[in-house]
């Protein structure tokens, strides 16, 4: 079953996120800092992570350049989920090797296709 | 599903030959709460309950109107734009020569998604497309949609449907809480206020014709004539597409689907060989060519007769409100 790390400092954030993703089928692990999560991935490399940006003791996009860095660093498809909407900062979060990028709120339906277009759901099938 | 479920899907194909999927109960629900509490109804049973009675024609057309304004979204259903880049537009550039230009029409275009998805994926293209160039006519029956389309500004919440990142950043720019098409490529379609039970003039002729989800607010004959409409504006060897529940079978010979894609609809016959052969009937009898068109405009023989997808008590008439209502994507 893949992996999904659910990081953000809000708890009701983390079950909304994790409610979804399981819905998909994935198993989900939560962390609600960049420091955690780090942790987590040592521990066991997730196959997407579902990131926010403004958190205490290390934020998303100093773990985001941090995790790139880890072995196997490169495997799992990271998706900002944050507040920050301007042009530059979505820039900058691509840029640090952000694989998609979503402005809250979000529902199910604007995860569902980010994930889609990462490539860890399959895409929907017909016609 | 429950009865008053089945029975008012029923009902809204009977009124409108909207299909709705059986999983879309949440949807009708949501949908239809603003009318229960408009004509205090309890619920869904109360409301087919009404409906049944037919009297009620005010009730009737809110209903119809509400559940055919559909959502929209950048690359609706991803499928459609998926063979016009893989194989429409490869397909078409191997028949058309350099400088020539290739001719797409977003038939309704509603608030523009569809056109502004269409002119990204040709952006990607250029290296493909070499010197060949591109125009999109876009039109849609309501102004006011239109104008939003024109100007091409969207929320946060529209713009992260369908659209992945790189491209929002490529191709739009952050106006406060909104994000717009840049202007150069607002300016590369052309929009134009077009309704389809009109005559077609003036329009030239179409590479490729995007139609989604208008026909099913027509009978069987009107979809059958709109889709003659269609035809004599599209090359040969031109490309329809139409949304996921719409079909060309048992309504129209103008097209037939494309054996190794079925979402795509190629156009059958010559248009100018078909409108010579409508026009003297009594020409050319023994033609082989003109036998070849006749076989080709009329059902085949053994073949099932059209089947009236809106076979209404009370038969849909493209009034200007139901068509308003007709958002299109």
């Amino acid at each position: 079953m893949a992996l999904a790390l659910v990081v953000d400092d809000s708890r009701v954030v983390r079950k909304f996120s994790r409610r979804i993703v399981e819905g998909f089928g994935f198993k989900v692990e939560e962390a609600e800092n960049g420091e955690q999560a780090l942790e987590k991935c040592r521990d066991q490399m997730p196959d997407v992570i579902l990131l926010d940006w403004n958190m205490p003791i290390m934020d998303g996009i100093s773990f985001l350049k941090k995790v790139r860095k880890e072995p196997d660093g490169a495997h799992p498809r990271i998706v900002f989920c944050t507040t920050e909407n301007t042009f530059d900062a979505i820039g900058a979060a691509i840029n640090a090797g952000a694989d998609e990028y979503i402005m809250k709120p979000f529902d199910e339906t604007i995860l569902k296709g980010k994930l889609e277009d990462v490539g860890v759901l399959d895409l929907p099938v017909g016609a | 599903m429950t009865a008053a479920f089945r029975d008012f899907c029923s009902f809204l194909h009977a009124n409108s030959g909207l299909v709705i999927d059986g999983e879309k109960k949440y949807l009708v629900e949501s949908k239809m709460r603003p009318i229960l509490s408009e004509y205090k109804l309890a619920d869904l049973n109360a409301l087919v309950a009404e409906l049944k009675r037919g009297t009620n024609t005010k009730l009737i057309d809110a209903v119809v109107q509400t559940m055919t304004i559909n959502e929209t979204f950048f690359f609706r259903d991803r499928q459609p734009f998926d063979k016009f880049k893989d194989v429409i537009v490869p397909d078409l550039v191997k028949k058309r020569t350099p400088g020539k230009t290739l001719r797409i029409w977003s038939a309704a275009c509603s608030s523009g998604q569809e056109p502004y998805s269409l002119l990204i994926l040709l952006d990607q293209m250029r290296s493909l497309l070499g010197t060949r160039k591109f125009e999109i006519v876009a039109t849609d029956l309501s102004n006011s949609v239109l104008d939003k389309a024109k100007e091409g500004k969207y929320s946060q919440f529209e713009v992260q449907r369908g659209l992945s990142t790189p491209l929002l950043l490529k191709y739009f720019q952050q106006i406060g809480d909104r994000w717009q098409v840049k202007a150069e490529y607002r300016s590369q379609i052309n929009f134009k206020q077009f309704n389809l039970l009109n005559p077609l003039m003036g329009m030239g002729r179409f590479d490729i014709v995007f139609c989604r989800n208008v026909l099913i607010y027509f009978d069987a004959k009107t979809k059958g004539e709109i889709l003659r409409k269609i035809r004599s504006v599209m090359a040969d060897d031109g490309y329809l597409l139409l949304g996921a529940s719409e079909t060309v079978v048992g309504i129209s010979s103008d097209f037939l689907p494309d054996g190794d894609h079925k979402l795509l609809l190629r156009c059958q016959g010559q248009a100018g060989t078909r409108e010579r052969a409508t026009e003297s009937p009594a020409l050319g009898r023994s033609s082989v060519v003109d036998n070849m068109v006749k076989h080709l405009r009329e059902p085949r023989p053994g073949a099932p007769a059209a089947r009236p997808l809106a076979s209404a008590k009370r038969p849909l008439q493209p009034s200007a409100s139901a068509l308003a209502a007709a958002r299109l994507k």
